[in-house]
């Protein structure tokens, strides 16, 4: 595939990891936030090749991994809600909530439907305007500018039984968050790609110049990420932490400004609570009061009678803060492994505890 | 699941476009990115271009791999 094969070359990576090996004196302690960079990173083997002074840690880029509980709970007391038809995007569907899990409640007969996209579920709502059709709008901010679309076409058509629950959440807060806790003592993050082909590189600004942290966006084939960590390796062994692109063929300073616009004029700022770290002002997304129609947590009345409650002994939380890995989970690979998962790490693809799982083996 | 995979836009009407990954056709919406054209590669997301892919850019970075070392 063009764009893909050229930054999966051999010859290419063998010279970066060779420059990284060679460069790299000090001991480097790296983040990498996204759970789709803690997949790529494991696959290709990166972990294995960097030097022994780097440390890579997986961060809290894993939407369902970091949706709250309690609102995990909400979305499944929705989907059992008489006449409601509930469109997801797959990887939710088996992350465990207090008591039940979305395909346990389809299994009991709610309607839940796995969609690719939000252009999907429009489909469904047109096809069946007598059911409410929900959207569970859960993701970054490389995902709220699509549901953001969707609300807007819905609202062009004039489509009355189309609703989304906002449950996204913004990363720059979070990254703030977990730098202010000082748990994670890092020395440079690698910054999500495509939140940042949204966002622009721009948002990351303040980690170079309010903490001193080296960073770099990156993309996602392997040279990608290697040129990422030799441009971190670069700023932290110069003691001159900036603001990089190692994307550059998808990811602007400014962003995508279309993109921005939508989401702005659909959502409006608020906080957001994350597993595993709590309620952060500012860290998410709701439904202006233009769009209240489309607003399913207004819509509809929804009610959780427990309070939540999270599995003993799962250290998700620590691991979405990134200071504990799953190897430090007495669940993980016996209790808790993909096929019978305890956590949402270990039921999402790209979450940390699934993909050391699956390609981790001791390299921690 | 910000997944986003490099697309070859082959023909658009109106806010959709038909893209070609891999040899397999696709329709995608373009309403993120209306600059795209035809000939353009995106990035496509869960069906939406988020992100015309700079070909200039691309084939720098690729030159600066090839060159790397050589020096």
């Amino acid at each position: 595939m063009k764009f893909v094969d050229e930054f999966r070359n051999s010859q290419s990576g063998k010279k970066l990891i060779d420059r990284i090996v060679q460069r790299s004196k000090k001991p480097a302690r790296l983040m990498e936030f996204c759970g789709g960079h803690t997949v790529a990173i494991f696959k290709y083997g990166i972990r294995q090749l960097l030097p022994p002074n780097i440390e890579m840690l997986s961060g809290p880029g894993c939407p369902v991994c970091v949706t709250a509980t309690e609102d995990l709970d909400r979305v499944i007391a929705l989907s059992r809600l008489p006449g409601i038809t509930t469109a997801t995007f797959g990887d939710l569907l088996k992350i465990p909530s207090s008591r039940s899990s979305l395909q346990q409640a389809r299994a009991e007969g709610s309607d839940i439907r796995v969609v690719y996209s939000t252009l999907d579920a429009l489909d469904i709502a047109r096809k069946n305007p007598d059911r409410p059709v929900v959207f569970v709008g859960i993701g970054f901010e490389t995902t709220a500018p699509t549901i953001a679309a969707s609300i807007l076409q819905a609202k062009a058509e004039g489509l009355k039984n189309y609703y989304v629950i906002s449950l996204h959440k913004l990363t720059p807060p979070v990254t703030k968050a977990i730098l202010d806790a000082g748990e994670t003592n890092l020395s440079g993050i690698v910054c999500p790609g495509h939140v940042s082909t949204v966002i622009g590189a721009k948002a990351w600004d303040f980690i170079p110049r309010d903490y001193s942290i080296a960073c770099a966006v990156s993309g996602f084939e392997p040279l990608d990420i290697l040129y990422c960590i030799s441009m971190l390796v670069e700023q932290i062994e110069a003691g001159q932490p900036k603001m990089e692109i190692a994307y550059p063929r998808a990811v602007r300073p400014e962003g995508n400004r279309q993109a921005l616009k939508l989401m702005e004029q659909v959502f409006e700022v608020c906080p957001a609570n994350w597993r595993g770290i709590g309620t952060l002002p500012g860290s998410g997304l709701r439904i202006r009061n233009e769009f209240a129609a489309f607003d399913a947590e207004r819509a509809f009345d929804i009610r959780v009678e427990e309070p939540p409650k999270e599995p003993p002994g799962c250290l998700c939380g620590a691991i979405l803060r990134g200071v504990a890995t799953p190897l430090e989970c007495k669940l993980f690979g016996t209790a808790c492994t993909p096929e019978q998962p305890v956590g949402p790490c270990m039921v999402s693809s790209e979450g940390t505890c699934a993909a050391y799982y699956h390609f981790g083996g001791g390299y921690g | 699941m910000c997944l986003a995979v490099p697309a070859l836009i082959k023909s658009i009407e109106g806010n959709q476009a038909e893209v070609d990954m891999a040899g397999t056709s696709y329709k995608a919406s373009i309403t993120l990115t209306p600059g795209a054209r035809v000939g353009d590669y995106v990035l496509l997301h869960t069906g939406y271009a988020i992100q015309i892919v700079d070909q200039k850019e691309a084939q720098e970075t690729i030159r600066m791999f090839q060159e790397m070392g050589m020096v």
